[in-house]
Parts: structure tokens; C-alpha cells; sequence
């Protein structure tokens, strides 16, 4: 079993880090969403 | 004769004997759960059932939380099961309007700083002594949303599930009263007065469409153990944005979201009884979980100091502190703050967008540290 401190400091590393490398991801996915299916003035009108 | 009615008689005050200090001590906090609830308006639909849980499970003999007993049942068969969290889940998604984050996906960033709070959090109780699976219980008060504390309590400690629900709720309410002072302090007047421009309405319905589905195969893959935290909240949203299925959407948002609210909130309640819950070690994690998101708050603002010296002062930093998920009260603390300062600024849309990315951010904070755990063997 690993030490308290390796265990704390893989969480706030790889835990952490994990989460802004996804939450980065999702945001150029959804960039990339927005580029794809652009918004159209036509859609409020529907 | 008079053996049988003394017999009687001290059935009718076994209650009273068998009180405990502590049942006292609890049946006050309920109290004061319920004053919070009613009269400070501080979360009212969930303070109120924890409050009475509160108070009718410190009554001694009534056996409650006892195997049969009608709370027992409840906590049973909706938190043990991670049922109730997920439940409500699925409303807070058909709720939550993802436009803002969509419309400025760079939001989603800020939803990332505002977790930092969890595992600064989860270090400190490492060094406190916790055990591991009660050092990330404790931590993850800093995702700020409840549901997220609830789901990862009711896995990893359940013993724990009283103080850390009613610290994650209470925080949660006192976002306005926590966050302006560290958002002064953290910024100069001169940031706070930044005005951001807006951009409205410039999402496409399909975009709004595929973003859960997106969001939920992706995170999925990334943190598999906490997929039923990410797809709930999504298939909420799903309904909403698909418009096919309204009455669904419309259930998950009140009458289902209602009688969960109800049915989970007594049972947290019902986990503050007396001699569990008055000790040393209670007061240690309403301290970390106020320290959680006191952090979350710091990180958050100092992420959007960041963007604004990277975008040469075109991003107002007290955006930042909206990166949590308790939403959208804390979009609204950064537009009054903004406006404080700067009548006209506007910061609202933009800090919506920070505080849905702090929602998704929330909960994929709490899958990745699930799987990372996992991953690492510790559950």
C-alpha cells in the first residue's frame, strides 16, 4: 500500500490534472461542434 | 393491578429516560436547520426535511433507522443504492440550460479551476489522519453539489454521509455570503470594473443537441466508474434540448426531482443521529468543507486573473469564482459584484457559462477521481 503523501499527491496530480484535460477537450469538442453546425438566423424563426 | 399500570406508566416515559445529551444537541441543530430553511430562505427544499429527519431520528425507542424502520426503508432503498443522486440528477439536467457554456466553450476551463477546492481539500484531510476513502468523501464537499457528495459518500463512506451532505447544502446556500469577500480580495478594482462584450443566440439547436451525447461518450470513456454521475445529468439535458419528449422533461424537473428532494433530504436527516454525529471529527469536516470551497472560490478567481493578463484585460477575473457548481447562484454573486463596481457591466451570460462548466465540471471532477481511485486499486 502506497503512503499517505503518494496517494495525495497522485490524486491532485493525475486527478486534477485529468479533470482540466478533459474539461479542455469538451471545450475544442464543442468549438468544433459550433463550427460544424454553425447557428442560423433561420432557426428562431422556425 | 397497579404493577400492570406502573408497567404501563413506564412505557410512556421510556422515551424521556433513554434521552441522550446528544440526542438534544441534534434535535437543537435541527431546529436551527429548519429556522435557516424558513426563514432565511438558505435552501428551504432540502433544509426543511433534513431538519425534521434531524429531530425525528434523535427520538429515542422510535427505532427509525433501525432494520423496518420507514427511514430506514427510505435511506435503504434510495442512497445505499445511489438511486435518489442519480434521480435528481436527471432533473437538475432537464433544469440546467448549457447555452452560456456553449456559446463561450473557453467556460468550460474555469468550470476546471473551480475544482481545485476537492483535492487541495483532500490533501489536507490525508494529513489530518483520514483514512483514504474518507479523505476523498471529504474532499469532494468542494464539487459543491450535492447529489455528486451524496453519490460518492454513499459508495465510499457511508458513516460519513450525514456531515457531508449537510456541510455540501449549507455551503452551497451560503455561496453569497462566502464568495464576494475572497472575489474583493483577490482582485484590484480596476479587474472587477472590466466589462465583457456578449454574444447571444449564436448556438445551433443541433450543437445544444449533440453536446450531452458528446459529453457523456467522452467523459465515459475517459472516467468509466463515474458515467452514471455524467450521463443522468445528461440525459436530462437531452430530453430538454430534443423537445420530443416534454412531459418526461417536465416529471424529471418537478414531480420527480420534488418527491426525490423529499424522500433523500429526510434521509440525511435521518443519518444525524445524536451519538453518531456529535464528535470531534464532525466539526473537522464542516471545517474542510468550508475550506473546500472557500479554495475552489481562490483558484477559480485566480484562473480568471489568468485569462485576463493571456487576453490583455478583456476577461473580468470574478468570472472565475463562478466555476463552481452551485448554480446559478454563483453566476448571479458575480453579477452583482460586477455591478458594484461597474454599472455597466454585465456579467451575467458569461458567468452562467462558468458556472455550467463548473456543474459538468463538478461531476467530472468526481468521475475522474472515482476511476483514478480505481485505478490506483483503492476501490
Amino acid at each position: 500500500m502506497m503512503d499517505r503523501w503518494t496517494f495525495g499527491l497522485t490524486m491532485l496530480v493525475v486527478g486534477m490534472g485529468g479533470t482540466i484535460c478533459t474539461l479542455i477537450l469538451f471545450s475544442l469538442v464543442m468549438s468544433a461542434l459550433k463550427k460544424l453546425f454553425p447557428y442560423k438566423k433561420e432557426e428562431d424563426e422556425k | 393491578m397497579l404493577d400492570a399500570m406502573l408497567s404501563g406508566l413506564s412505557g410512556l416515559v421510556a422515551g424521556f429516560v433513554h434521552l441522550h445529551w446528544s440526542n438534544l444537541v441534534m434535535m437543537c441543530i435541527g431546529g436551527i436547520l429548519l429556522y435557516l430553511g424558513i426563514k432565511k430562505d438558505f435552501e428551504p427544499l432540502l433544509l426543511v426535511p433534513i431538519g425534521f429527519g434531524c429531530i425525528i431520528v434523535n427520538i429515542p425507542l422510535a427505532d427509525l433507522m433501525e432494520k423496518g424502520g420507514f427511514l430506514r426503508t427510505i435511506y435503504d432503498f434510495g442512497v445505499i443504492t445511489e438511486l435518489f443522486p442519480l434521480l435528481i440528477f436527471i432533473g437538475i439536467g432537464a433544469m440546467t440550460d448549457f447555452g452560456p457554456v456553449l456559446e463561450n466553450p473557453y467556460t468550460f476551463i474555469l468550470g476546471a479551476a473551480g475544482q481545485f477546492g476537492i483535492f487541495l481539500t483532500l490533501l489536507l484531510a490525508l494529513a489530518l489522519g483520514f483514512p483514504y476513502k474518507d479523505a476523498v468523501t471529504i474532499g469532494i464537499i468542494g464539487a459543491c453539489d450535492g447529489p455528486t457528495v451524496i453519490y460518492v459518500a454513499s459508495q465510499y463512506a457511508q458513516h460519513l454521509l450525514g456531515p457531508v451532505s449537510v456541510a455540501a447544502y449549507s455551503y452551497m446556500s451560503l455561496v453569497p455570503v462566502l464568495q464576494p469577500p475572497i472575489m474583493r480580495m483577490l482582485t484590484t478594482k480596476k479587474e472587477r470594473e472590466v466589462v465583457m462584450k456578449t454574444h447571444q443566440k449564436t448556438v445551433s439547436k443541433m450543437t445544444k443537441l449533440l453536446f450531452p451525447i458528446v459529453i457523456t461518450v467522452i467523459g465515459g470513456l475517459i472516467a468509466p466508474h463515474g458515467l452514471p454521475l455524467l450521463a443522468t445529468i445528461m440525459l436530462g439535458n437531452f430530453m430538454k434540448e430534443s423537445g420530443a419528449v416534454a412531459r418526461l422533461t417536465k416529471a424529471s424537473e418537478n414531480e420527480i426531482a420534488n418527491i426525490v428532494t423529499l424522500l433523500l433530504a429526510i434521509s440525511i436527516g435521518a443519518t444525524m443521529s445524536g451519538p453518531v454525529f456529535v464528535k470531534p471529527t464532525t466539526i473537522i469536516i464542516l471545517a474542510l468543507g468550508l475550506l473546500a470551497i472557500c479554495l475552489d472560490t481562490v483558484c477559480g478567481v485566480l484562473f480568471g486573473k489568468i485569462l485576463y493578463v493571456v487576453t490583455g484585460g478583456k476577461i473580468n477575473p470574478l468570472i472565475g469564482a463562478a466555476g463552481i457548481s452551485a448554480f446559478p447562484m454563483s453566476a448571479r454573486v458575480v453579477q452583482r459584484e460586477g455591478q458594484k463596481y461597474n454599472k455597466r457591466s454585465f456579467l451575467l451570460m458569461h458567468a452562467m457559462g462558468a458556472n455550467a462548466g463548473g456543474q459538468v465540471g463538478s461531476v467530472m471532477a468526481a468521475a475522474v477521481m472515482l476511476s483514478v481511485l480505481k485505478g490506483m486499486g483503492v476501490i
